[in-house]
């Protein structure tokens, strides 16, 4: 049960069941770039659409719409209300230090790096869950990839 | 009073089953996750060991009697599995790597042949995966398209939408005897007729049912039946299919190779017959003896009480399930095997089942392998709680209790 606490935990929980952020974005008119991915988790059947407002360097606004699980609708909820406003390579720090607290298997979870998102630090311990959060992450470094070949960006920074 | 002395009787018999599972004697768990793969018994995993320590040699090939005794054991398997069915002739029955395999079979040497542009193959809604693609498949090649009859909101196969949707153009119908996502016992054998009313040959998905209920292939008087192994308490690797006499004899072979020709050369080649002439390679020898064990523990056990247990066990799980606020249960047949799926308000199945599984229960969260009926009934995903012999009534209470306290945790 604590184990279960420590991947439900309250924020978790909370998101999961009373997502931000969730609509769809509507195209961009005002020079910045629009962008929208797609992520599909053929497993549980988790699907995504992830949109993106990218101005010069920094993504201004982040949605989503989707259905999924309480750990993969937690996950993207708090993957926009974080990373919105920042700029591309603080975010492509942050997202490295994610996957790598989720997938290398070495790395301890970085609070002061991952502010609240260490919160899914637990969801290491369920192996046939870790897809469920890194989900809009994957989605995230495609639309940061499609930024990067638009610009031209230096190479990201670690976090 | 009476009552009471008979259930003691079902309670300790099913203990007794239960204790000839390895896997429940050093774990604590609730396994409901049989419609899945399903747990094997010692006297399979014995028999399997007894066959590659003391009689394994390859088949049909030497003239030693290592060789001789182990082309016979595969026989007798190929005999056991002919009785289990009820097929008119142990030659009818081929060993393939599973169910799937069996469906891939007849659809490349029987049903490919056949098809032309506009030929169709009826299938139904509540098919896995396994009887939908590989007709997928033959139809992108052929030209043919595929027809699915609908199933009504219960998770029957609407009947009169099935008579109907069969035509000239109909080559073959393909369809499931258990639906594995919603556990509909289908009318296979009124189906068998209606489509045979049309000259249209069947194939019988049996993957689901071969634990569940005793199959007569030539009472259903379906033309092929599939099954796999490993969900009748046998080795994964290894199934059968089961074709009627004169279609083997006519189809051309899947596979070439070894094992099913009479003579080669590089100017023509003679196929050995039937079953042979199916069965390319050095075949899972080893499965097709524990399949052949597991065929007779189950058999052995005698269909009345394992089917009077089942019974006891559905009862018992409708009502606890049912009982639960805001759980709905998908596929509400009328007639129904072996496992219950389910939705919750609010919790997501994959929640669900990573619930379960803190408290040692196995069930299945996810589609099934059967997108399509998933859609059917507006949900991406299910719980499924599907069953097996050593299944007790206290599992269903502990999959009770531990429901309700997640309906707790996750606040709903």
């Amino acid at each position: 049960m604590n184990q279960l606490r420590d991947l439900y935990q309250q924020l978790v929980l909370d998101h999961g069941r009373h997502p931000r952020n969730k609509h769809a974005m509507d195209e961009c008119s005002d020079g910045a770039q629009c962008r929208h991915t797609e992520g599909y988790n053929p497993l549980c059947g988790d699907k995504l659409t992830l949109y993106a407002k990218v101005r010069d360097d920094v993504i201004e606004d982040l949605s989503f719409e989707g259905e999924g699980c309480a750990i993969f609708t937690a996950s993207t909820s708090m993957l926009t209300e974080v990373l919105k406003g920042r700029k591309v390579s603080e975010i492509r720090g942050i997202l490295d230090e994610f996957l790598g607290m989720l997938t290398s298997g070495e790395k301890e979870p970085d609070p002061e790096g991952l502010g609240k998102l260490a919160v899914f630090g637990g969801v290491k311990d369920f192996p046939a869950r870790v897809k469920c959060a890194t989900l809009p992450w994957r989605a995230l470094e495609v639309i940061l990839e499609n930024v990067a070949e638009h610009e031209e960006s230096s190479p990201a920074m670690p976090g | 009073m009476k009552n009471t002395v008979r259930n003691q009787e079902v309670v300790n018999r099913v203990v007794r089953w239960r204790d000839d599972f390895p896997v429940f004697a050093d774990r604590d768990l609730v396994y409901l996750d049989s419609a899945a793969s399903a747990q094997k018994p010692a006297v399979v995993l014995d028999a399997m060991r007894e066959f590659d320590a003391h009689h394994y040699a390859n088949i049909h090939r030497g003239v030693y009697r290592l060789s001789e005794d182990a082309t016979a054991r595969y026989e007798q398997a190929r005999a056991t599995v002919s009785r289990f069915l009820h097929a008119g002739s142990e030659r009818e029955i081929i060993f393939t790597r599973g169910a799937t395999e069996a469906v891939n079979l007849v659809a490349h040497s029987f049903a490919r042949p056949r098809l032309g542009p506009g030929d169709e193959i009826l299938v139904t809604h509540l098919e896995h995966h396994a009887n939908i693609v590989p007709w997928q498949l033959i139809c992108e090649q052929t030209g043919a398209g595929l027809k699915v009859a609908p199933v009504t909101d219960s998770g029957e196969v609407d009947l009169e939408a099935f008579a109907s949707l069969l035509g000239p153009r109909t080559k073959l119908a393909a369809f499931a005897h258990v639906s594995n996502a919603l556990g509909t016992i289908n009318p296979v054998r009124e189906m068998t007729a209606l489509a045979h009313d049309h000259g249209v040959p069947v194939l019988v998905d049996g993957a689901q049912a071969v634990p569940h209920l005793p199959v007569d292939v030539q009472e259903i008087g379906c033309d092929f039946y599939v099954f796999s192994g490993h969900k009748l308490y046998g080795p994964t690797g290894i199934g059968a299919l089961y074709g009627r006499r004169e279609h083997l004899e006519a189809m051309p072979p899947y596979q070439g190779g070894g094992d099913m020709i009479l003579s080669v050369t590089f100017e023509k080649t003679t196929y050995a017959p039937m079953p042979q002439k199916f069965e390319a390679g050095t075949p899972h020898i080893t499965g097709a003896v524990g399949l052949a064990a597991a065929i007779d523990y189950l058999t052995g056990l005698g269909w009345s009480a394992l089917t009077a247990h089942q019974q006891e066990l559905q009862d018992h799980a409708e009502a606890l399930l049912t009982s639960i606020p805001g759980l709905r249960l998908i596929g509400t047949a009328l007639r129904r095997a072996g496992l219950f799926s389910f939705v919750m308000d609010g919790v997501h199945p994959h929640d669900i089942g990573t619930f379960l599984a803190a408290e040692h229960i196995a069930v299945r969260s996810g589609h099934h392998c059967a997108q399509p009926i998933m859609e059917r009934f507006g949900v991406p995903a299910t719980t499924r709680a599907s069953l097996g012999l050593y299944n007790t009534r206290e599992d269903l209470d502990t999959l009770h209790a531990a429901l309700l306290r997640l309906k707790e945790f996750f606040d709903v």
